[in-house]
């Protein structure tokens, strides 16, 4: 790894919870004067190795803006973000993205896959977008038979019924070996029985693995398999009840 | 290259189409390449074949009918054989003649009226080198057309007759006509209109269209100094090509339109890439969300471009090329040249890539975020 562009953790002070994803005084907004949107408020998270955390809160609450700025797809105006305890608010993209391929792992609403790309070459997908150096990780083969795929490898994303497509967008997420997994909305797509088991299989993925999990959702069935739940409203994160 | 070729897999139909659209400009690319050629050769072969370094025409002729319109004084030759770096100086007459065999064929021909035992006489591949006054050597292509070796030509009006002693090794035509080589005398005599059997003017015996220049070997000529001295004007032999009749309009033409298929190519690969590139940006913001570079998605982007292009390209010139083989030799002046046809392929293929990289360009400005939430 670069340290130009890609700074190290801060080794001082370093608490477990700083392993995974910390938030501390964020804000993020939209628009100029009176047409400023606050899509992000005075944001403080902390999601620790192994925990999976779940964020509910109603459409425009701020949910995909916090997930924007913790995979540094978004830079925040205020405060600090790090993941792993690299700072994911450094202001050059290159390096912002250097740190997301190899800290962060995304899940998308239905999978967001790839149509050319076969359930195998979607997990073999995220070795590749760092050149040669960064090839190494996990065998596609066992990941898609660990999360319940095997037998499937050769199929397309359009030949998957939903719950196998979200499968498979864990499993790209996770093949890099990331220290955060940022999961927006796993389950919009999906019936009551796989939606329990897609976010059963975050929990246990982020255990075995010590992930730290950040899951924004509004399916309130599936909050039971969560650590902890956040509720965000306005833009701003409070612990729910 | 690892998304980009599993793409084109993918999406084979489309690509398909679009490489076929490209295939098309490709084989009309290689047409009109065989044509220009084909055209050129036809045009001007004649005085390519001849080893003339320049041609000193009358001062102030017109420089795109000078071999119709230049008359100048055969001392002239002497005064250009004593310039520094002239290996040798001739008289050349060029003139077109009407003419007709004795089977009442109808001939014309370009007459190169050259000194017998100068360097413009040319080997033959057939028959007999030029010699007899009344000999002329011809092009093959005036055999293929059904002069024989032997065959007598009767020039229209003046009543000459020319007898066919043997034929060039190669092509040569001027102004789409056959030459036929034919000694100096004769040609002064025809040029003059003097008819069969009459006293040519004296006048006439001392008139020449040009001095036909050869260079020494790694020599150069002063082109400038020599025409001050002889009082002529002299255009080297590429530049001579412009006084072939309607080869500048021809070759401008072709020119134009070969320029107008390069545009269209680009133009093509741009609005195919373009609208290829507006169907990706959701799958775009995936691989940046994912981590890809800005460089990355470039790269395959236009990997894919060249992959398709080249392939496109490769069946196009290729039916091109059998197409070619099957039109030459006809009727159509029609000629493939390797460096030609590699020309267009090369300039297709980057003038292709330019079309697509503009356009694949917009790619970098899509924003990783709209992978996210309710953006798509």
């Amino acid at each position: 790894m670069s340290s130009r562009t890609t700074p190290s953790p801060s080794a001082p002070g370093t608490t477990p919870a700083d392993l995974g994803l910390v938030m501390r005084g964020v804000h993020l907004r939209h628009g100029d004067g009176a047409e400023t949107v606050h899509a992000l408020d005075d944001v403080d998270l902390t999601v620790a190795p192994g925990e999976l955390a779940a964020i509910v809160g109603p459409s425009g609450a701020g949910k995909s803006s916090l997930l924007a700025v913790a995979g540094g797809l978004a830079r925040p105006d205020e405060g600090t973000v790090t993941v792993a305890g690299h700072d994911m608010t450094v202001s050059s993209r290159r390096a912002r993205t250097e740190l997301r391929r190899r800290h962060v792992g995304f899940v998308f609403q239905s999978g967001n896959l790839l149509p050319a790309l076969t359930a195998a070459d979607q997990l073999r997908l995220p070795l590749r977008l760092g050149g040669r150096r960064d090839r190494s990780g996990r065998d596609p083969l066992q990941m898609l038979a660990h999360v319940g795929l095997a037998g499937k490898a050769d199929r397309r994303p359009h030949q998957l019924s939903g719950g196998e497509r979200q499968r498979v967008g864990i499993a790209r997420a996770l093949m890099t070996e990331p220290s955060v997994l940022l999961v927006d909305e796993p389950t919009a797509a999906l019936d009551r029985a796989r939606s329990h088991d897609i976010v059963q299989l975050l929990a246990q993925e982020a255990r075995e693995r010590s992930v730290a999990v950040v899951m924004v959702t509004h399916d309130h069935d599936v909050l039971q398999y969560c650590d902890t739940i956040y509720e965000m409203i306005d833009g701003k994160l409070a612990t729910s009840s | 290259m690892f998304l980009a070729i599993r793409e084109l897999g993918f999406a084979r139909l489309r690509f398909a189409l679009m490489g076929a659209v490209i295939a098309l400009i490709s084989v009309l690319m290689v047409m009109l390449s065989g044509l220009s050629v084909g055209l050129v050769r036809d045009g001007v072969s004649g005085l390519q074949n001849l080893p003339v370094t320049s041609f000193a025409f009358a001062h102030g002729v017109q420089h795109d009918s000078a071999f119709s319109r230049s008359v100048v004084d055969a001392s002239a030759v002497d005064t250009w054989r004593d310039q520094p770096g002239v290996a040798e100086a001739t008289p050349f007459g060029n003139t077109l003649i009407n003419g007709r065999t004795d089977g009442g064929t109808e001939v014309d021909l370009a007459l190169f009226g050259v000194e017998t035992d100068s360097f413009l006489s040319p080997a033959v591949s057939e028959g007999d080198r030029l010699g007899p006054a009344d000999g002329i050597v011809v092009s093959p292509t005036a055999i293929d057309a059904g002069l024989r070796v032997g065959d007598t030509v009767t020039v229209d009006r003046l009543g000459t007759r020319l007898r066919v002693v043997g034929v060039t090794e190669q092509q040569d035509t001027f102004g789409h006509v056959d030459v036929a080589y034919v000694p100096l005398a004769t040609w002064q005599a025809v040029k003059s209109g003097t008819p069969a059997g009459a006293q040519v003017p004296a006048q006439a015996t001392q008139e020449i269209t040009a001095v036909a220049v050869r260079a020494a070997d790694g020599d150069s000529v002063d082109l400038a100094a020599g025409d001050k001295a002889a009082g002529t004007e002299s255009l080297t032999l590429d530049e001579s090509y412009g006084a072939s009749p309607g080869y500048t309009a021809e070759t401008t033409t072709l020119q134009l339109i070969q320029g107008f298929l390069y545009a269209i190519s680009a133009l093509v690969a741009g609005a195919f890439f373009a609208v290829w590139a507006i169907q990706r940006r959701q799958e775009v913001a995936v691989l940046r969300a994912l981590g890809a570079s800005t460089r990355w998605v470039l790269r395959d982007a236009l990997t894919q471009a060249l992959i398709l292009l080249a392939l496109a390209i490769a069946v196009g010139m290729g039916i091109g090329l059998g197409l070619g083989a099957l039109i030459s030799g006809g009727n159509v002046p029609f000629a493939l040249h390797p460096q030609s046809i590699a020309a267009a392929a090369a300039g297709l293929l980057v003038l292709g890539l330019v079309g697509a990289a503009a356009a694949v360009v917009r790619l970098t400005s899509i924003d990783p975020a709209t992978a996210l939430g309710g953006n798509r």
